[in-house]
């Protein structure tokens, strides 16, 4: 909806200047864009239901994939990982999609991920899921790129696509991560949130691993690959059903623009009609009289 | 102390897993904080069960109220849930994680479950026909892995509706 108000904006000066020079110009130019503009209003209208449609299905499945994040963050929290590293090399993963339109959704993860590499980029390296992420991020971060998963948000996020991504990561060398992603809250909020990755050194170094029985490198390890695709499922679940609501609210309020702005082009586009009128009819009665 | 648990386990394991009655009677009247999900469905958020029996990449084990914390990878097979009101419940799982931590609570997480009532006898049949093709007409190594995974989820899924 942005774009669109910048082009209004650059259109409206012209339309000015074609007042002064003839009333019939601007009639015809008021009545161009108010086609348009409602023409946008539809396509806004129908992306909303389109979306609301999508965020119905977004949050049943969230429902179910609720229990499933907690269940895998749970290890961690009870056998309290932390990274031990002084200087630890960094993965931070971003969770987006590719569709846009869908209000501060991408660009809250990716200003999260950008105040984090403001801090300190050497070291630390990005992996975006979604083409918006990558778009926002490579103009200044380029090298820190490492990975991008992009035809997400076509479809509802699968478990295979999140195994898919996993595999990928866990081919990458890193101590210590974040998964950055928007956490549903409601249909009007949600919150950048992360969860934490850690290497298989932080977690056999972690306090009360020792409780745990009958462990051994090769059953973390692939605790661990299998417990990264559950996170980053559970992510991409709670990523999708905040870009769905969100992109619902960002659709309504585009309608409700786009209806202001038909309100005020109708009245502009009657006063006209009607200065035209008065001006004709002046240049016939006065014609007549100086007869 | 591990060691001796590790000995122990087997017999505990036998003991649990034949007579279940008997042990929750003899004292193991702790509670269970048991969460089982699968990407595609929810079966037990926090819910308090009498036992719980998985198949683990390591050996099959059944877990108790107050189990000593461990985490394991699931193999494909049959969990089954004992709960409370003495029901059993039989879940084919695919693949997956387990975690029993400190506080009593575990947690099983699957790629993907299924009731077992629910699965079809034929159609899990041609699943391991089509997977033992596939492993025949394996060519790379990658290849082969997948098609002995997809053959060992075959064998389990008929051994599960036998």
């Amino acid at each position: 909806m942005n774009n669109f108000g910048r082009i209004l904006a650059v259109a409206q000066p012209c339309a000015a200047q074609q007042q002064q020079a003839r009333g019939m110009a601007t009639l015809k130019a008021i009545s161009i864009r108010l086609k348009s503009v409602k023409n946008i209003q539809k396509i806004t209208q129908s992306m909303k239901m389109v979306s609301a449609a999508k965020y119905a299905r977004a949050e049943r499945d969230l429902k179910q994939a609720r229990p499933y994040g907690e269940g895998a963050t749970a290890f961690y929290e009870r056998a309290e990982v932390t990274s031990t590293e002084e200087k630890p090399s960094k993965l931070l993963i971003a969770v987006t999609s590719d569709r846009g339109l869908c209000g501060a959704v991408h660009s809250g993860v990716a200003r999260t991920i950008r105040n984090e590499l403001a801090t300190d980029d050497s070291n630390t390296k990005v992996v975006c899921i979604g083409d918006k992420s990558r778009s926002i991020l490579q103009r200044l971060y380029g090298q820190n790129l490492i990975l991008v998963a992009n035809e997400v948000g076509r479809k509802p996020p699968s478990f295979l696509d999140a195994a898919k991504i996993a595999d990928e990561i866990a081919k990458l060398d890193f101590q210590s991560g974040k998964i950055v992603y928007n956490k549903f809250k409601s249909v009007v909020s949600y919150q950048v949130s992360d969860l934490p990755l850690f290497s298989l050194e932080a977690v056999t170094k972690a306090p009360k691993i020792s409780i745990y029985d009958s462990l051994d490198d090769e059953v973390i390890k692939s605790y661990m690959e299998f417990s990264l695709a559950s996170l980053l499922y559970y992510a991409m679940k709670e990523g999708a059903c905040s870009e769905q609501s969100s992109r619902m609210t960002a659709m309504d309020n585009a309608s409700k623009n786009a209806g202001e702005m038909i309100e005020k082009l109708t009245l502009t586009f009657n006063r006209t009609r009607q200065a035209v009128i008065t001006r004709e009819l002046i240049e016939i009665i006065s014609g007549a009289s100086a007869l | 102390m591990a060691a001796l648990a590790r000995s122990l386990r087997p017999a505990m394991r036998l003991l649990s897993s034949s007579r279940p009655v008997l042990t929750t009677r003899r004292g193991y009247a702790d509670e269970m904080s048991f969460t089982f999900a699968a990407a595609n469905q929810v079966y037990y958020v926090g819910a308090n069960v009498k036992q719980v029996d998985v198949p683990s990449s390591s050996g099959s084990f059944g877990i108790l109220p107050n189990h000593v914390p461990t985490i394991a990878t699931l193999k494909p097979g049959v969990v089954t849930v004992y709960e409370a009101d003495g029901s059993k419940k039989e879940v084919f799982v695919s693949s997956g994680t387990v975690t029993i931590n400190d506080d009593a609570s575990v947690q099983v997480l699957a790629e993907e479950a299924c009731l077992v009532e629910e699965l079809d006898k034929s159609a899990c049949q041609e699943i391991l026909s089509k997977a033992q093709s596939q492993l025949a007409s394996a060519s790379s190594a990658v290849e082969k892995a997948e098609a002995e995974i997809a053959v060992e989820v075959g064998q389990e899924l008929v051994r599960a509706t036998a």
